[in-house]
């Protein structure tokens, strides 16, 4: 091969590396993004008066009289809206029957959307679901809303051989002559007099618990439920894994026994984690018994047994990579073989080991199958560690599914669901981060 | 001072000139140099089928300096390891005959291997301090063998330290890693913790053998100094190292103890053949 084919080759394999790379971080990218934007618009964003009601009634959170004030100023706009409404009901009952059919059901429509704006209008029964209580608390919400309010969608199937086209009608030119017809400039005009939208920094979507499952507050429950079964999978698995380890390395004598233990190891590291899941119930659950149903300490468990085998290996990685001379050094010096491991060998391995052990912690932490039939449940309020034994919990994992897939109104609070998402990975990544941190200072001391 | 075993043949006949001056009379006079101290009758090392050491008899006495010379793979390592049983770490060796330490025998059904490395401390090839401070890496014998008296942890280490030559280089900075002393410093510090423990025998594998000339000048007169304190064994490579440490030398090839000697008769007057063959560095 001449010279000039051989750089040909190093230069197209260089750009062929850095053009994956590239690729890579593109990827990335396009996942991280919106997940960090979305993610922090659950914290910061511009709430409406309903909001700061809510979080008055709920958390009894808020200053009382600025609220009132506001509440005041708002409903100085509002009572309009009322009046048109009230003023539109007394026309319907003048007109005749099949006028009055046609208008009613349209008018319920107008009277939906605005409720989803506004919250319960004057006439209407007292709502039991929490969200219905209030209106739009999100301003960007609200413009959605009001959208609706003014446009009525239809649908374009005139040509059967395309896909149907949604098209929107103006609902006011559906009230044309009538008394109605002035509402809706109204509420477009002075929309954000009634709503009062003001940028919002709500901790509370960190620390507060979730109202109505999860359509106002905050995700402290999944983050504490996280917390819980993360590290409770790593009191069990730790310590069983790093004495696995030392027993595969030091203790342990070659053979066949050895080696199936070994592959065995292997193998229960690559089993899908949903296997764990339903193992976990029919272990802990079922025949040991160590709670009546789905608890805290059953998850943890299923979790353990899920990371044990990646502790294991990276423990026995970091003990076999501990040079041989420290433990000849020590067995000079009349050590004994328990002393030279204690003192030696896994002061040693710890940065190895420590590793292992964050990167598992961060995996318990992400999975969700393994805790589906053992610890989660999709709504629930923060536990304490007293009831670790006995209770389920919410945890991020199992809730960003729950969000996606099983909830009734799901599409209404993505908010929430990028905000769980954000939260879950910041929360891997702190201990990945803190992992990498932890290794250099404890690598750094071993070097001197 | 590491020289090659050619060069050596080309200055053989200046080398006899310049042992004598290496060889002071008075290094002779060695009080209790007289008791054999460790003693090998019919002693063979097997790794497997392999028979690494070949029926060895030897009687090394105490307070005494001992080289173990030969050729690569000759078994000179093998047998100084198996002194202290460190050749119990390889799973597939094991050994036949006897190797008595002060008349019992090493191998032995009821030896504890800990009391006797206790007794018999060793140094090897590579410096090999803990990732730990220097103060801890000394007190790390003494710990494992119950002085945790920070007073007196002191003073072993002082003591060792002194001994080992090294005090006046580290004083100030005991608390600090290990790992950043030279490859010479780490060498005496690693002989400083083996005299932490306070052996009776100390074992020498290649001790300078990955240091440069200066550090191995200290090293050597370290030995030196612990002459007559404690019965020395030192492997080397290096032939001029044996004439000007040892006081008695034993040549190992292909497993084999072929001569047994005092340095100078071994050096100037070898009885086999072969010794004379390797020492004048005809075959290495």
């Amino acid at each position: 091969m001449n010279i000039g084919t051989r750089k040909i080759l190093d230069r197209s394999f260089t750009a062929v590396g850095i053009g994956s790379i590239i690729v890579m971080a593109m990827a990335l990218m396009i996942v991280v993004v919106p997940i960090v934007t979305n993610g922090i618009g659950a914290v910061f964003f511009t709430g409406t008066i309903e909001h700061r009601k809510m979080l008055f009634n709920e958390f009894t959170r808020g200053n009382s009289e600025n609220l009132s004030s506001e509440v005041a100023s708002s409903e100085r706009y509002r009572t309009n809206v009322y009046k048109m409404l009230s003023g539109f009901e007394a026309e319907l009952e003048t007109m005749a029957p099949e006028k009055k059919s046609e208008y009613k059901a349209k008018y319920s429509q107008v009277r939906m959307a605005l409720q989803g704006l506004l919250g319960p209008l004057p006439g209407d029964s007292a709502p039991m679901l929490t969200r219905f209580k209030y209106g739009q608390t999100r301003w960007e919400k609200a413009e959605e809303k009001l959208h609706d309010l003014l446009y009525e969608s239809k649908w374009d199937n005139s040509n059967p051989d395309v896909m149907s086209k949604e098209y929107f009608v103006s609902r006011a030119i559906g009230f044309e002559g009538t008394s109605l017809v002035k509402l809706f400039p109204y509420v477009k005009n002075n929309l954000e007099k009634m709503l009062l939208p003001e940028f919002t920094f709500y901790w509370g979507f960190i620390t507060d618990s979730s109202v109505d499952s999860h359509f106002f507050g905050g995700i402290w429950p999944e983050i504490q439920g996280t917390f819980f079964l993360a590290v409770g999978a790593m009191l069990f698995a730790f310590p069983l894994g790093v004495v696995a380890a030392v027993y595969f390395t030091e203790y342990a004598k070659p053979g066949f026994l050895n080696s199936m233990l070994r592959s065995a190891n292997s193998t229960l590291a690559g089993v899908p984690s949903i296997v764990f899941g339903m193992f976990g119930l029919a272990f802990f659950i079922n025949t040991l018994k160590v709670s009546e149903s789905k608890s805290v300490i059953a998850g943890a468990l299923t979790l353990a047994i899920m990371i044990l085998p990646t502790i294991i290996r990276a423990a026995e990685e970091a003990i076999l990579a501990v040079p041989k001379t420290y433990r000849e050094a020590s067995l000079s010096l009349g050590s004994t073989k328990w002393n030279t491991i204690a003192t030696v060998i896994l002061p040693a391995a710890l940065p190895g080991i420590l590793t292992g052990g964050v990167i598992s912690l961060g995996r318990a932490a992400g999975e969700t199958a393994p805790i589906i039939f053992t610890a989660a449940v999709s709504v629930g309020s923060a536990i304490g560690l007293a009831d670790v034994f006995s209770s389920p919990t919410p945890a991020l994992s199992w809730n960003i599914y729950n969000l996606a897939s099983e909830h009734e109104a799901a599409s209404q609070i993505r908010h929430v669901q990028y905000g769980m998402v954000l939260a879950l990975v910041s929360i891997v990544l702190l201990l990945n981060l803190s992992a990498i941190v932890l290794r250099a200072r404890v690598s750094k001391k071993l070097k001197g | 001072m590491i020289v090659d075993a050619k060069e050596i043949s080309e200055s053989a006949p200046v080398q006899k000139a310049t042992r004598e001056i290496y060889l002071p009379p008075e290094r002779r006079k060695i009080t209790g140099g007289d008791t054999t101290h460790i003693s090998a009758k019919d002693f063979s090392i097997y790794y497997g089928e392999f028979e690494a050491v070949k029926r060895v008899n030897a009687d090394i006495l105490s307070k005494y300096v001992t080289a173990i010379i030969g050729p690569s793979g000759c078994g000179k390592s093998t047998f100084l390891r198996a002194i202290n049983r460190m050749n119990d770490l390889i799973p597939s060796c094991h050994t036949t005959g006897a190797l008595l330490f002060d008349g019992e025998d090493v191998y032995g059904k009821f030896t504890d291997e800990v009391l006797l490395r206790k007794k018999v401390g060793m140094v090897f090839q590579k410096p090999n301090p803990f990732p730990k401070s220097i103060f801890d890496n000394i007190a790390y014998g003494p710990r494992l063998h119950g002085v945790n008296d920070k007073k007196k942890l002191m003073e072993i280490v002082e003591r060792s330290l002194r001994k080992a030559a090294i005090w006046d280089e580290v004083c100030d900075r005991l608390d600090k890693n290990a790992l950043g002393l030279s490859g010479g410093q780490q060498q005496r510090l690693c002989v400083a913790r083996t005299l932490a423990v306070e052996p009776e025998v100390l074992l020498l594998d290649e001790p300078t053998s990955a240091l440069d000339p200066k550090a191995t000048a200290k090293i050597e007169d370290l030995i030196q100094e612990l002459r007559g304190s404690y019965t020395i064994m030192i492997v080397t490579h290096n032939m001029q190292q044996a004439s000007r440490v040892s006081d008695s030398t034993m040549f190992f090839y292909e497993g084999v103890l072929v001569e047994h000697a005092t340095t100078a008769q071994l050096f100037t007057n070898p009885k086999d053949p072969m010794t004379e063959d390797y020492i004048t560095g005809r075959f290495s």
